[in-house]
């Protein structure tokens, strides 16, 4: 009989443990070979450029990508069976927002897992769906069809939708892209108050100068892991220049990077 | 006339009443799926399926003709036609996912080849000595006329089975329709999800064949699901809505082609799903033309309106004539042109909101191109209270900054 690894504690305890994941396009890796262990509790950013394969860890990591080689756990156990403790809130672009369905329909999908095949939506669910909503700003929208929203609202709509589930750890995909300032700080005042709560964020994040103040930890990622840890220690010049590969330039690295800057601006 | 009121009454005989329904359930199941079919972008799918059944028919004709004489068995022909169509379905999936062709270009190719071939295979069967040849012309255009109460029931029963299945699957197919990354973040097989799709909407289909005939059993697919979408903006909503106005036009084609001697059921059947259509296009409230006509008066109304208002809070002079009529009628204006006191409200209220929209503009320019922020709607109607609180607060600090 094989004998089974033993599991680390830090995995155990970890929300989503990525070990050697691997995915390819037609034999071309976009994530080559990363791990990442979410420090529980945390709002943690994945940053790195265009085509770093940062959507795409994500959703190799929640089965929604084919992966050619990696282990995904939660909280130790394998993803498969621990699916329903991770949300997920997808680009706002990847759905046809002319879909027939009103804000509290999408909200309620949401509730999938609990229901069954014989049910409706009963007066529980969407008193659940209005408390989600409340907490986004948008109780006021319910029934409006969602492709009258504006940009923010419908992103607002999507972490309500995730919000639903009361689940262990999110994973956003770009939640500030394209979204109003108002939603922006809406949207990362929910985070917040998340992560308050000691669940755990994980978070596609493309505006460098934000994370900063938005998250603690931080995953440099171009194809392969470049760095991970805490902001404060990993998100240094040295670390960015090697994930954008001398992309950027020396006053902007040091406008990133030293906590001085964030006053002045 | 009479004839069509008694068909209408369920009172024409037991087999008429018999296939009427049948024909209903089959096209309230064809609405269901077809509903699903559409939201998933892939509503020319049911035209490939629908042709690919031919060739699976003739063939099945051949052998059941060679073994008993007869061919025409319908239970017999069904299950020929669905294999064709399987088959069909399966080289749709092979060439668009193997090759650099779209699913549109493997469906065209598909099924003109499929069909091309079944008629071949009726010409072969012209020449054969075996009976009941006439009937098949009824699975190309649908013909219940001469249709056996043991095939009515069989359709209905399927038909049954079909609006179980999609009631079954209705979440399933919900999720994956609309978003399907988030669906399989839900444990939803996807891939499962969309087979069971395809395989209800075959169903429906080659249940379909004998009622309206393979070539318009698509319209039944698509019409009645698209007429519905005038109507509502709830997904279940438009699936029974579908499922009802496909069982209303199975309704009235079978019951007029009763009327007359070898009146075509599939067309009327089709043409019946048309009429609804039609109506829904024009009358629907929500989408229909007539109401956006309307939406688009009052909206010019609106304009004007708003323009006036702003003039009197900026007292600019006024010369458009429905302006002045406008304002005149809402009493914001006597007579004279002299703005009253709810007029001077107004016109304060409106200068408000415009300042409001000009500043919201001026902070999130990206999100200002949105249709309904060129600022003619109330802009609490449009942004969440927050954002309007945030605003409201910025226009209160600008204007004490500049005294």
């Amino acid at each position: 009989m094989k004998p089974t690894p033993r599991i680390p504690d830090a995995v155990k305890s970890s929300p989503l443990a990525i070990q050697g994941l691997t995915v390819s396009y037609d034999r071309r890796p976009v994530v080559h070979s990363v791990d990442f262990v979410t420090p529980p509790g945390s709002m943690t950013a994945i940053v790195g450029p265009n085509g770093a394969g940062k959507s795409t860890l994500l959703k190799a990591s929640l089965g929604i990508t084919a992966r050619l080689t990696g282990d995904v756990r939660v909280f130790g156990k394998p993803f498969e069976v621990m699916s329903r403790h991770v949300a997920y809130v997808p680009q706002r672009s990847s759905v046809d927002w002319d879909f027939p369905a009103t804000v509290i329909d999408v909200v309620a999908m949401g509730l999938f897992r609990d229901q069954r095949w014989w049910q409706f939506n009963r007066g529980r669910d969407r008193r659940l769906a209005m408390h989600s909503l409340a907490r986004v700003g948008m109780e006021a929208f319910a029934d409006r069809q969602i492709g009258q929203l504006s940009g923010g609202q419908q992103q607002r709509v999507f972490l309500a939708r995730a919000l639903i589930q009361d689940a262990e750890l999110t994973i956003l995909d770009e939640p500030f892209a394209g979204v109003d300032a108002a939603t922006e700080s809406a949207i990362i005042e929910v985070l917040k108050e998340l992560r308050d709560e000691g669940r755990t964020l994980l978070c596609v994040h493309h505006d460098l100068s934000t994370v900063h103040d938005y998250f603690d930890h931080v995953l440099l990622l171009n194809v392969r892991g470049i760095a991970a840890g805490a902001v404060d220690e990993v998100f240094t010049a040295a670390n960015l220049q090697a994930t954008y590969g001398g992309r950027l330039s020396e006053v902007q690295l040091a406008r990133l990077v030293s906590p001085a800057s964030k006053e002045a601006r | 006339m009479d004839t069509w009121w008694r068909a209408l009454t369920f009172t024409l005989g037991y087999n008429t009443s018999l296939v009427t329904l049948g024909a209903m359930l089959l096209a309230a199941g064809a609405g269901m799926i077809g509903t699903f079919v559409l939201l998933r972008k892939r509503a020319l799918v049911s035209d490939a399926i629908s042709h690919a059944t031919l060739p699976g028919l003739t063939l099945a004709f051949i052998i059941i003709g060679l073994l008993q004489g007869d061919g025409r068995w319908l239970p017999g022909l069904l299950i020929g036609a669905a294999l064709s169509a399987a088959l069909g379905l399966w080289l749709v999936q092979v060439i668009s996912a193997r090759t650099r062709l779209g699913e549109d270009a493997a469906i065209g190719a598909v099924l003109s080849s499929f069909f091309a071939f079944g008629v071949v295979l009726i010409t072969v069967i012209q020449s054969m000595n075996v009976t009941g040849q006439s009937g098949l012309t009824g699975y190309l255009v649908g013909a219940t006329a001469g249709m056996l109460s043991s095939e009515a029931k069989l359709i209905a029963l399927c038909s049954l089975g079909v609006l179980a299945a999609v009631f079954v699957m209705r979440r399933e197919f919900l999720l994956v329709c609309f978003d399907a990354d988030f669906a399989r973040t839900q444990g939803i097989n996807t891939w499962r999800v969309d087979l069971a799709l395809l395989m209800l909407l075959m169903a429906v289909v080659v249940i379909g064949l004998k009622v309206t005939g393979l070539i318009l059993i698509v319209a039944l697919t698509i019409i009645p699901p698209v007429a519905a979408r005038f109507w509502t903006d709830h997904p279940m909503a438009m699936v029974a809505l579908a499922a009802f106005l496909g069982a209303l036009s199975g309704y009235f084609g079978v019951t007029l082609s009763s009327v007359g001697e070898g009146l075509p059921t599939g067309p009327l059947i089709v043409l019946a799903a048309f009429v609804l259509f039609l109506g829904s296009f024009l009358f629907s409230p929500r989408r229909g033309v007539l109401a956006s006509l309307l939406a688009h008066q009052r909206f010019r109304r609106r304009v004007h309106l708003r323009q006036g208002l702003l003039s009197l809070s900026r007292d600019e002079p006024i010369f458009d004539g429905l302006t002045l009529t406008l304002l005149k009628r809402a009493g914001y204006i006597r007579r004279d042109g002299v703005a009253t006191a709810a007029g001077q409200a107004a016109a304060r209220d409106a200068e408000h909101e415009e300042r409001l929209w000009a500043l919201y503009r001026e902070r999130y320019p990206d999100d200002a191109l949105h249709r309904e922020h060129a600022g003619l709607t109330p802009i609490a109607q449009v942004l969440s209270p927050d954002a309007v609180m945030t605003l409201e607060t910025q226009l209160l600090l600008r204007t004490e900054a500049r005294p």
